[in-house]
């Protein structure tokens, strides 16, 4: 792969390099344009401007009461991440290796996939009463059909002689999962947790911008209840760039799983 | 086809088993009746909510929202993709954007659109737009990815003009990668518009579930949720049948 790349390299391989990072710098700047328009257009009613909410941004940092719905937050979703990739991770492997079981299991989880979980949160309410454990719920709800897909798809995937070899070596379920399906699955379960990332994520503000106290979501609804623009505009800034900060660590770490299994 | 037929009975048995067992738990207790209530008991609330036609309104409304933030989606994802195709330069752009663009949850804008657009149609519309069009974006790029040159050396050979290239030769070629971004797209404009009528609005099916779980209507809200569950379902279920039946003709043709 690596040495097709190489050969067809145009002999000014940094000057396209400079062309892309030209290019992003340009993408970037409509985008604050577009973003300061609509501030400006709307004269602040809906969407503060860039540079104003970036001040806020700060003044809201250095605030005890940003840090604590910040923190409730980061809890329920690093709580329900966890909880997806663990239980998907085993999920995907088990459902891959009996493949008759995954056979039954693909479409049910396909189907929950596509379905508006949305309308299926009162009944998590209703279970699990409000607080820290629905949003919780919630977040799994989002985040753990996508990893079991991804892991059962690499493991069907996989060439037979790896899981044959393991069996000729005798090695327990436990190391042949252990030692060959993870690592020779790498690529599609990095994969697998950058989707379930961002919708274990999106699952838990949900859950916040529906009935709730506390959390990041909760302060982008009150923002807007009450008016205050800049803060919801903050807040929508601060969770998009978290969130696509740590999509592009996963991207880089996807990338070097991939050229490392080839 | 004996193993696939096997996997249906099983999956189809499984599914029947979970349904009898919430029944069972539900009528003798084991649950509490104020938490779920039992499956016969929801399919008769959505059979009674649906009769009476007080719901017709909302239906109207949510699936007409949907149906036309699935045509914008679908229309200007393809007119993107296509553009962004045509040129590397963009494309270099487009590539990440769209890789990121992903890992962001749409939704949060959606109380920004509402104080921009109004509450009402318009925002809940660019909401399902915001959700479908990335999706379709990027299956109609790796579509076009796909198109083997050969087919496009043919089409040169035939002096195509470049309408007809299009509508015979990339159009059919593309077509499955284009399709899987289509049924996408359709669900994730329908989670995109209940979503926001869940959260924030005044009308639709999303409003009407979120209102009778505020006036402790138990019954109302698990009838509503399953119509709204198996309109999902449905609409998913026939695209995927469509797309089986679209694949193997291409296999057999």
């Amino acid at each position: 792969m690596s040495d097709f790349v190489l050969e067809n390299a145009p002999p000014s391989r940094t000057s396209r390099g400079r062309v892309r990072a030209f290019d992003a710098a340009v993408l970037a700047l409509l985008i604050l344009a577009l973003w300061q328009a609509i501030g400006s257009w709307t004269q602040g009613v809906a969407v503060s401007p860039p540079l104003q909410t970036l001040v806020y941004l700060f003044g809201l940092l250095r605030t005890w009461m940003f840090w604590d719905h910040a923190a409730a937050t980061l809890t329920a979703f690093l709580v329900a991440f966890a909880l997806s990739a663990l239980i998907g991770l085993a999920l995907g492997l088990i459902f891959g290796i009996r493949r008759f079981a995954g056979e039954v299991a693909e479409p049910i989880l396909a189907g929950f996939y596509t379905i508006p979980k949305v309308t299926l949160y009162p009944v998590v309410l209703l279970v699990f009463g409000l607080g820290m454990s629905a949003k919780i719920a919630f977040g799994v709800m989002h985040g753990l059909v996508p990893m079991t897909l991804f892991t059962l798809g690499a493991v069907r995937n996989l060439p037979p002689v790896l899981i044959r070899t393991a069996k000729v070596l005798r090695l327990s379920p436990g190391r042949t999962m252990l030692w060959v399906l993870i690592p020779a699955c790498m690529p599609e379960i990095v994969n697998g947790l950058r989707i379930s990332f961002s919708l274990s994520l999106l699952g838990v503000l949900i859950g916040e911008m529906f009935s709730s106290q506390r959390g990041l979501g909760f302060l982008l609804v009150n923002g807007m209840a009450q008016n205050n623009v800049p803060l919801s505009t903050a807040v929508v800034t601060v969770i998009v760039g978290v969130s696509i900060a740590a999509n592009s660590l996963m991207l880089r770490l996807g990338g070097r799983a991939t050229r490392r299994s080839n | 086809m004996t193993r696939r037929r096997a996997a249906l009975f099983v999956r189809t048995a499984v599914l029947a088993g979970l349904v009898g067992l919430l029944e069972i738990c539900c009528r003798t207790g084991i649950i509490d009746p104020l938490t779920v209530i039992p499956p016969s008991d929801m399919f008769a609330s959505m059979i009674d909510h649906l009769r009476s036609g007080e719901l017709d309104e909302s239906i109207v409304n949510t699936f007409s929202t949907i149906l036309l933030a699935f045509v914008l989606a679908v229309g200007g994802g393809t007119l993107a993709g296509a553009l962004v195709h045509r040129s590397p330069r963009l494309r270099d752009v487009a590539d990440p954007l769209l890789a990121s663009y992903y890992s962001v949850p749409t939704f949060i804008f959606y109380p920004l659109l509402v104080a921009l657009l109004g509450l009402g149609k318009a925002p809940l519309v660019v909401l399902g737009v915001l959700s479908a069009a990335p999706a379709v974006m990027i299956s109609t790029l790796s579509g076009l990815d796909g198109v083997s040159p050969v087919l496009l050396k043919l089409a040169r050979v035939h002096r195509l003009s470049p309408a007809r290239t299009l509508w015979w030769i990339v159009l059919p070629a593309a077509l499955p990668r284009l399709f899987s971004g289509f049924k996408l797209a359709l669900s994730y404009a329908l989670i995109g518009v209940i979503a926001g009528e869940f959260i924030l609005s005044g009308t639709g099916l999303g409003y009407a579930i979120s209102f009778a779980y505020q006036s402790f209507d138990n019954r109302a809200m698990y009838g509503l949720m399953l119509f709204v569950l198996l309109v999902a379902v449905t609409a998913n279920g026939i695209l995927y049948v469509w797309e089986g039946w679209l694949a193997r003709r291409r296999s057999r043709g």
